[in-house]
């Protein structure tokens, strides 16, 4: 779900690293910034986000100090294996391939993904009929990638681009007729820089391709840590909390993609 | 290519990621890499004459003017140049409306522009440096016979000055063909973008990657001795008796 492209900001994980977890009460969390509207900063320099904010939520709701180390994404795994930080949340996708390493939490967003055209686009629907012949962009490798090859490659004209900006850059110069993006990174790099919306349902099914959703990394021993997460968790949704910070940051009425279904 | 896929689909039968489908997505890529590169080296190659002629002219203004454009492309990576050509050029205001438009669309053309400049950047030196190392006295004889600047050139210098050119130019195909395995940033399905689509599905990286290597590699050889044959029977002349 995540590229790899951001540059890693291994000077401020070590220095966090170098501080040791003294009691039970501090959880470090290793993040990778920026991945709007996840995790990023604000102009005057403070790190906000859906990820963060829900963090915060769940480490107050839990009675837990939390801080946050940023770490680049290449390294994000192994800097929780080597204990620079107790637990991963940013973004990550929960797969097999992760889970042989890192103990994930309950999941607690699954990120839709959308269709993306300009405002003053031809194409109403998202049937193989209406995409006939346009020119649908993706990044390259993502699950959007897959669906869109294995549903529209025979009818479409797929471009992979290396990250989700180089598509929002080619919906600018008209080469491309559509974008099939995940709804965050796409309603920042297109609707809300300029003339663009989505059409038809954000889609989170098939689960083959659109995987479980996100959910916090742990190491496999901590848990007991998880077990607190998803309790506060369970917690939040329950009295709404979980829903004030996913209409503040995915909008309440129409394109709201649908919250994560508990475990 | 439809019936040796299906001739050899039973021998595929066990295997996950080398299906027919994937092995029809590397033949599409082998058929775009070496199209982009053949016709880049072919148009840069006649631009690279008549400029490694001028460079080598006496004619300050000339040969200053096509340093300077060789030395800005040789001077700077390719991929930027690439980025220039396929999202700056569509950027130029305008450039929408106009006629060449359905061309900077295509993502082939720019790939064609940028790799086209810089080749022809790289062999103009080349061929530059050729003529520059042409004996004097040979130079000086076809003068003696009355020949002018032109058929000096086109008789004395170009034939065998190219002929020295040959083992340099052979490095530069095969530079290009390996340098044009950036194409796939600019959406072209070139070997290596389909190999990276081959790794993205199946999370395969050494089967993916190593499989395309060899693709690059038999070209490689295919290209080496091209060369070799044609330095034979070119360089001739120069061998040890």
């Amino acid at each position: 779900m995540k590229k790899l492209l951001t540059i890693s900001l291994l000077s401020a994980a070590v220095a966090a690293g170098s501080a040791q977890a003294s009691d039970d009460n501090t959880v470090r969390i290793g993040v990778d910034v920026p991945y709007v509207p996840m995790e990023y900063r604000t102009p005057d320099g403070e790190l906000t986000g859906f990820d963060i904010e829900l963090g915060n939520a769940l480490c107050e709701q839990a009675k837990l100090q939390c801080s946050w180390v940023e770490q680049g994404w290449d390294g994000i795994i192994p800097g929780l294996l080597a204990r620079r930080y107790d637990a991963i949340m940013s973004s990550m996708t929960i797969n097999d391939e992760r889970r042989q390493q890192v103990l994930f939490s309950d999941p607690y967003i699954v990120p839709p993904s959308a269709w993306f055209v300009p405002d003053d686009s031809s194409i109403t629907g998202t049937s193989q009929q209406d995409m006939e012949g346009a020119n649908i962009g993706v990044q390259r490798g993502t699950v959007q990638d897959s669906y869109v090859t294995d549903n529209y490659g025979d009818v479409a004209n797929i471009q992979r681009y290396a990250s989700a900006d180089d598509v929002a850059v080619d919906m600018d110069t008209g080469r491309l007729d559509a974008a099939f993006l995940d709804y965050p990174t796409g309603e920042a790099a297109l609707v809300d820089e300029g003339n663009y919306k989505t059409i038809g349902e954000m889609l989170t099914e098939p689960k083959e391709y659109f995987g479980e959703g996100f959910g916090i990394a742990f190491r496999q021993r901590d848990e007991a840590l998880a077990d607190k997460f998803n309790q506060a968790l369970e917690t939040l949704r329950d009295n709404g909390t979980y829903d004030q910070l996913h209409d503040k940051y995915f909008g309440g009425g129409g394109g709201a993609p649908e919250p994560a279904s508990g475990s | 290519m439809q019936e040796l896929l299906q001739s050899i689909a039973p021998w595929l039968a066990d295997n996950a990621i080398f299906t027919p489908q994937t092995l029809a997505q590397y033949w599409e890529g082998f058929v775009n890499t070496v199209q982009l590169v053949f016709i880049s080296l072919v148009l840069g190659l006649i631009l690279a004459l008549p400029l490694s002629i001028g460079r080598a002219s006496r004619l300050k203004p000339l040969s200053l003017a096509i340093w300077v454009y060789t030395w800005v492309f040789r001077g700077t990576p390719l991929l930027v140049q690439l980025y220039i050509a396929y999202y700056g050029l569509a950027f130029i205001p305008g450039i929408q409306q106009s006629i060449v438009w359905p061309l900077i669309r295509d993502p082939l053309y720019p790939a064609l522009l940028a790799f086209m400049l810089n080749t022809a950047a790289y062999t103009t030196e080349i061929f530059y440096g050729a003529i520059k190392a042409t004996p004097r006295g040979e130079v000086e004889a076809a003068r003696a016979y009355g020949m002018s600047s032109l058929m000096a050139y086109r008789r004395i210098i170009l034939p065998s000055a190219l002929r020295r050119a040959l083992p340099a130019y052979g490095n530069e195909v095969i530079f290009m063909l390996h340098a044009s395995a950036i194409a796939s940033v600019v959406t072209i399905t070139d070997l290596t973008g389909v190999a990276y689509n081959v790794y993205a599905r199946f999370y395969a990286p050494f089967s993916a990657f190593i499989f395309v290597a060899l693709c690059y590699m038999v070209l490689s050889f295919a290209i080496q001795g091209a060369f070799k044959l044609l330095e034979k029977r070119m360089l001739v002349h120069l061998q040890p008796a």
